[in-house]
C-alpha cells in the first residue's frame, strides 16, 4: 500500500495506473476492515458474556449444567441450564424435521417445476413470510394453534404413542408444549430456508441437469442427479440459517410455551423452557445476580450456535472436492 | 445395436420462431454422419430433435416425423424418456456430475434404468471406459471425482457414459470444440472405433474433423438472420469435399461464403 507509484513514461499512462492501485487498496483496506469488525464483534460478544457469566458461577449452590431450577436471585441462589438446553434443542430439532424437507419441496416447485407464471408471485409470497414479526407468529402459535392442536396430538398420542416421545402424559391440559413450540418455529424458518435453497437450485448448471435428460432420467430422476448434490451445501447452509433462528428465537417461544422447570421427554406435554424464551421472561425483574446468571445461559447459547455452524462447515468441507467448484 | 435414423419433413420452433424447417434425410446405421453449415444454420437444433432433446427448452416444439427404423419417436404414445435411453448425447462442453466418482458417472445411465448389481455395473463401467479409451488412465482412481480428469478425459468420461447404457444412436454436439488438437485427435480416433457399434451423428465447426470421421456430410444453411435453418444436401463426405452438387455448399467449404 505504500509502495511509490511506478514510473511510467507518458503522464496519463501513470496517473491511471496509480488511480487503480489507489482503488485496489481502498477496496482491500475497506473488505479487510469489515472482516476485521466482525470478529472483533464477536470477540466482545463472547468476551462480555464470559466475564459476565463468571460473576454469576460463584453465587450459585446448584450445578449450572444439572440443575432444572432457575433461582439466582433466591437468598440460596440455584440455577442450571439442563431445562433450557435440552427445551431449545428439541423445539429446534422439531422444527428442522418439520421446516427443511417442506422448505427443499418448495423451493424445488419453484425453482424446477412451476411454470415461471405462477413461479415468480409464489416465490415472493414465500419471501413475505419472513416479513412477518415473530410476535405475530407467537400471537398465531398462542391464540389458533394451540386451541387447535388437540386433534393432531391425540391422534399422534394414539398411533405414535409407543414411541415414548410421542407420548401425551397429561391430556386435556393445553398443549403449551415444546412440540408446539417447534411447529411454529418450523413455519419461522421455512422462508429463509426455502429462499436460500430456491436460489442454489436455480444455479444448478443447465449442462448437467440435460447430461441425466439425455441419460434417459425421468424429471425427479434428473433432479435427484443433477440438482440436489449441487445444492446440498446450499441447502445444509440455509438449514443452518434457518437452525440459527430457531434457536435464538425469542419472543413466538415466549408466547407459545408454557414455562415450567421440567424436562421431560413427553414432547407433547405443556412445559419446558428455551434459552432465549427464558432470557426475555425473566430479564425484567432479574437483580444482579440474576442478570449475570442469564448471561450465562446466553452464552451457552453462543456456543452451541457456534458448534452446530462448525459442524454444518465440516459436513459441506468433507464433499469439497465433489462440489462442482471446478 | 444400431439403427437407421429417417427424417421426414420436420421443422422446429423456440416458441414462435421457426429454427428449421422440413428438413427429410436418412442416416445410415453404423456410420458416421456429420453436420457442417455456419453458426445459427439449425445443425445443433436438429441433433438435439433427434433424441427429444428440444423439448426440455420451455417453449420448443416439433413438428414432423423421426423414424428409428420403424418407430416414429414423435408418435404420441412415445415416452421422451425411453427415447433418450436408445439415443445417447455427448454434449459441446464435457459435462461429467460433478457429484460423482469416475465410476457412478459411467454407471449413472445403468443406475437409472434400475441395474443395482454391482458384478453387472464393474463390468459394464470397466468396458464403456474401454470402449471410450479410458480405462487405462483412470483404473486406478475409479472412486475419485470426475471432475479431477483433465478436459480432454472428461469428454471421454462423457462418451463412456453415454455407451454405457448400449444405445442405438450416438448423437454428439460438438464434443471437441473445447478440447486441444490431442484430445481432439483422441476422441476422433474413438469415434471411428465406436462406428462399428452405433450410429453416429456428429455436428462440427470443424471442416477437416468432418472430412476426416465421417462417411456422410450433411450442409445446413440459413438464407439470413432470423429465417430458419435448411438442409441444403447431403452426400458422401468424399463428394461434399470434392465435388458438391450444391454452389452454397462449395463456397463455404472453400471459405467463400457470404
Amino acid at each position: 500500500m505504500t509502495s511509490s507509484p511506478p514510473v511510467a513514461s507518458g503522464g496519463r499512462a501513470r496517473r491511471g495506473r496509480s488511480d487503480s492501485r489507489r482503488g485496489d487498496s481502498i477496496f482491500f483496506n475497506l473488505s479487510r476492515g469489515s472482516g476485521v469488525l466482525l470478529l472483533v464483534i464477536m470477540a466482545a460478544i463472547a468476551g462480555f458474556l464470559t466475564y459476565r457469566s463468571f460473576l454469576s458461577f460463584g453465587h450459585n449452590e446448584g450445578n449450572f449444567f444439572t440443575t432444572f431450577e432457575w433461582l439466582p436471585d433466591a437468598p440460596v441462589p440455584t440455577f442450571g441450564i439442563a431445562v433450557l438446553v435440552f427445551g431449545t434443542i428439541a423445539s429446534s430439532i422439531i422444527a428442522m424435521v418439520i421446516a427443511v424437507p417442506v422448505a427443499v419441496g418448495v423451493a424445488l416447485f419453484i425453482s424446477h417445476y412451476a411454470p415461471r407464471r405462477i413461479a415468480q408471485p409464489f416465490a415472493y409470497l414465500v419471501d413475505l413470510l419472513a416479513a412477518v414479526p415473530s410476535i405475530v407468529y407467537g400471537l398465531w402459535g398462542a391464540l389458533f394453534l394451540v386451541p387447535h392442536m388437540s386433534g393432531l396430538t391425540s391422534w399422534m398420542d394414539e398411533y405414535l404413542g409407543w414411541t415414548y416421545i410421542f407420548d401425551s402424559t397429561k391430556t386435556g391440559a393445553a398443549p403449551r408444549s415444546l412440540f408446539t413450540v417447534g411447529i411454529v418455529l418450523a413455519i419461522m424458518i421455512l422462508p429463509i430456508i426455502t429462499a436460500v435453497s430456491r436460489e442454489v437450485f436455480k444455479q444448478a448448471p443447465r449442462m448437467h441437469e440435460e447430461a441425466a435428460l439425455a441419460l434417459g432420467a425421468t424429471r425427479w430422476e434428473m433432479i435427484r442427479t443433477a440438482v440436489l448434490p449441487f445444492g446440498r451445501p446450499g441447502v445444509i447452509s440455509a438449514s443452518m440459517l434457518g437452525l440459527g433462528r430457531a434457536l435464538g428465537e425469542t419472543i413466538a417461544v415466549a408466547t407459545v410455551l408454557s414455562s415450567s422447570p421440567v424436562l421431560s421427554l413427553h414432547l407433547m406435554d405443556p412445559g419446558g423452557g428455551t434459552f432465549a424464551q427464558n432470557i426475555a421472561l425473566r430479564f425484567g425483574e432479574a437483580g444482579e445476580n440474576g442478570r449475570n446468571a442469564l448471561m450465562a445461559s446466553g452464552l451457552v447459547l453462543f456456543v452451541i450456535t457456534l458448534l452446530v455452524n462448525g459442524a454444518a462447515r465440516m459436513i459441506i468441507a468433507r464433499r469439497k472436492e465433489y462440489s462442482g467448484a471446478n | 445395436m444400431a439403427k437407421r435414423i429417417d427424417v421426414s419433413g420436420l421443422s422446429a420452433y423456440y416458441g414462435t420462431t421457426k429454427a428449421i424447417e422440413d428438413i427429410s434425410m436418412t442416416v445410415e446405421p453404423r456410420s458416421v454422419t456429420a453436420f457442417i453449415g455456419p453458426s445459427g444454420c439449425g445443425k445443433s437444433t436438429f441433433l438435439r430433435t433427434l433424441n427429444r432433446m428440444h423439448e426440455v427448452i420451455p417453449g420448443a416444439r416439433v413438428e414432423g416425423k423421426v423414424l428409428l427404423d420403424d418407430e416414429n419417436l414423435y408418435a404420441s404414445a412415445v415416452d421422451p424418456v425411453a427415447v433418450r435411453r436408445t439415443v445417447g448425447m455427448v454434449f459441446q462442453r464435457p459435462n461429467p456430475f460433478p457429484t460423482m466418482s469416475i465410476y457412478d458417472n459411467v454407471a449413472a445411465g445403468l443406475k437409472l434404468a434400475g441395474v443395482k448389481k454391482k458384478s453387472v455395473l464393474d463390468g459394464v463401467v470397466e468396458k464403456s471406459l474401454q470402449g471410450a479409451n479410458l480405462w487405462n488412465e483412470v483404473k486406478d482412481r475409479l472412486n475419485k471425482p470426475g471432475s479431477g480428469l483433465s478436459g480432454g478425459q472428461q469428454q471421454r468420461l462423457c462418451i463412456a457414459r453415454a455407451i454405457a447404457v448400449e444405445p442405438q444412436v450416438l448423437l454428439m454436439d460438438e464434443p471437441c470444440s473445447a478440447l486441444d488438437p490431442i484430445s481432439t485427435l483422441a476422441i476422433e480416433d474413438l469415434i471411428g472405433e465406436l462406428k462399428s457399434q452405433f450410429t453416429i451423428v456428429i455436428v462440427t465447426h470443424n471442416m477437416q474433423q468432418a472430412a476426416r470421421v465421417s462417411d456422410r456430410t450433411a450442409f445446413f444453411n440459413l438464407a439470413g438472420v432470423g429465417q430458419p435453418g435448411k438442409l441444403v444436401e447431403l452426400d458422401d463426405t468424399q463428394r461434399i469435399f470434392s465435388n458438391p452438387s450444391v454452389q452454397a455448399t462449395e463456397d463455404y467449404i472453400s471459405g467463400r461464403f457470404g
